[in-house]
């Protein structure tokens, strides 16, 4: 069977399981099923929220994602090649590793107050320390002897980082980024939740607040399928291209 | 000219070089000789630019080259790129003529880890030549191969250092290889090590 179909019937499983769960239960209040969701997702896609509040969920991930990676990169790699460095710094990491998103996220908005800069800076605060964990991990093990090659021809940095180091890095960046992107997007919901006006936070703090189970679910599911496209449209070929020479 | 006035040379406490000096004038190939663990790699890379951590100095050319005991390719490029971006200056046909030298030239797409480890070994000795470099170090390139193939590197290694005269300093541990290459051999013995 072709690894599509495989996925396909997977999901198919699931549904299934909640098809059955929904019938048993037999209270669409508690937990409605699958296609009584449908008209609800006509209805939002027609009166345009569902669209709305997507976008600036999708927007508030990739700037937290693209700020979280850059961040952790930079503070990894040099974190990994500078021990002295690294040995301030370390206890800062754990610190921050620690540290519970929601206690991050009350602060942000305490401080900086209930707005878009607060929002972004409390999802990349949440995610950097592992972004830089997981890197500095990859810079500890960048191959001495490739440095020294390198070194005596002379490669300008930007060729030493973009084909040397960047190269040896890749895996650690894509299992950064693979875990990073779920994180983030949990912790977007949250702190629309608590502190924003749109998206799909926002709109499952409305629903829950009117105890309905449909529309909770109905904003879950579209971002967990736009999440599902990013996965399999942009990250998985991504990842294929990196480890090409791998394969060949 | 490859100016080396190494004065020593410790890691932690252990002192692994004692006074080393000697010059390789442009054009000649010296060949350092000396038992496994003695300290010619440690020496080798203090020459290359790549240990400045050392009591002495070392003078060497502008464009030099290195060759180490493993190819040091690039794994994620292909062959072409391998010497490419190692010399952006390089023109694609340059790229080309250095690959058909080293016997690489129908495969400048093949990934390092496509080709043997002979294969690999000369894409290594074509990157170092193929910027005609005033300064060449090479760390052992010619162990772990077996006789024929090990033979033919040889030959090939003497006809391109014929072709572009670089100061050559050539670390070995195999009488053969310093007599076939070397206009001059140096022995490095004793602890801590110096010329004999």
């Amino acid at each position: 069977m072709s690894a599509a179909a495989t996925r396909g019937l997977s999901i198919l499983g699931l549904l299934a399981l909640w098809s059955a769960a929904a019938l048993i239960s037999d209270d669409p209040t508690i937990l409605p099923a699958p296609w009584t969701l449908l008209p609800r997702y006509a209805q939002e896609i027609e009166n345009g929220k569902l669209l709305h509040h997507l976008t600036a969920t999708l927007l508030r991930v990739i700037a937290a994602f693209v700020l979280a990676m850059g961040l952790g990169i930079a503070l990894g790699y040099a974190m990994g090649r500078y021990p002295r460095l690294d040995r301030w710094l370390d206890p800062w990491l754990v610190v921050f590793l620690n540290l519970p998103a929601l206690v991050l996220i009350v602060l942000c908005y305490l401080w900086i107050g209930l707005n878009e800069t607060a929002a972004i800076l409390a999802v990349t605060l949440n995610k950097v320390p592992n972004v830089t964990t997981v890197i500095r991990e990859g810079a500890r093990s960048l191959s001495p002897d490739l440095d020294a090659m390198a070194g005596v021809f002379r490669m300008s940095t930007w060729a030493r980082l973009r084909h040397v180091v960047l190269p040896q890095l890749a895996p650690f960046v894509t299992a950064a980024a693979r875990s990073g992107i779920a994180v983030i997007w949990k912790i977007v919901l949250v702190v629309e939740f608590l502190g924003r006006s749109s998206g799909v936070g926002f709109q499952i703090h409305l629903y829950f607040q009117l105890f309905d189970v449909g529309m909770v679910l109905v904003y879950a599911l579209a971002f967990i399928a736009v999440m599902l496209l990013i996965e399999w449209a942009l990250l998985q070929p991504w990842e294929r291209r990196v480890r090409r020479w791998r394969l060949a | 000219m490859i100016e080396a006035d190494i004065r020593s040379k410790s890691f932690g406490t252990s002192r692994v070089l004692g006074p080393v000096r000697f010059t390789v004038r442009p054009g000649e190939t010296v060949a350092i000789l000396g038992p496994s663990g003695v300290g010619k790699s440690t020496l080798l890379r203090i020459v290359a630019g790549i240990d400045p951590r050392f009591e002495g100095s070392v003078a060497r050319p502008e464009r030099m080259a290195i060759v180490l005991q493993e190819p040091t390719l690039l794994p994620w490029r292909s062959a072409a790129d391998n010497i490419r971006l190692v010399h952006p200056d390089l023109s694609r046909m340059k790229v080309h003529a250095m690959l058909d030298r080293v016997g690489l030239g129908d495969r400048p797409d093949h990934f390092p880890g496509q080709l043997s480890l002979g294969q690999q070994r000369r894409l290594a000795l074509a990157r170092a030549f193929a910027g005609n470099p005033e300064g060449l170090v090479m760390d052992e390139p010619f162990v772990s191969l077996d006789t024929g193939t090990a033979d033919r590197m040889l030959a090939l290694t003497e006809a391109l250092i014929a072709e572009t005269r670089p100061a050559t300093l050539l670390v070995t541990h195999a009488e053969s290889e310093a007599t076939r290459l070397a206009d001059r051999i140096l022995r490095l013995g004793g602890q801590p090590a110096t010329l004999a």
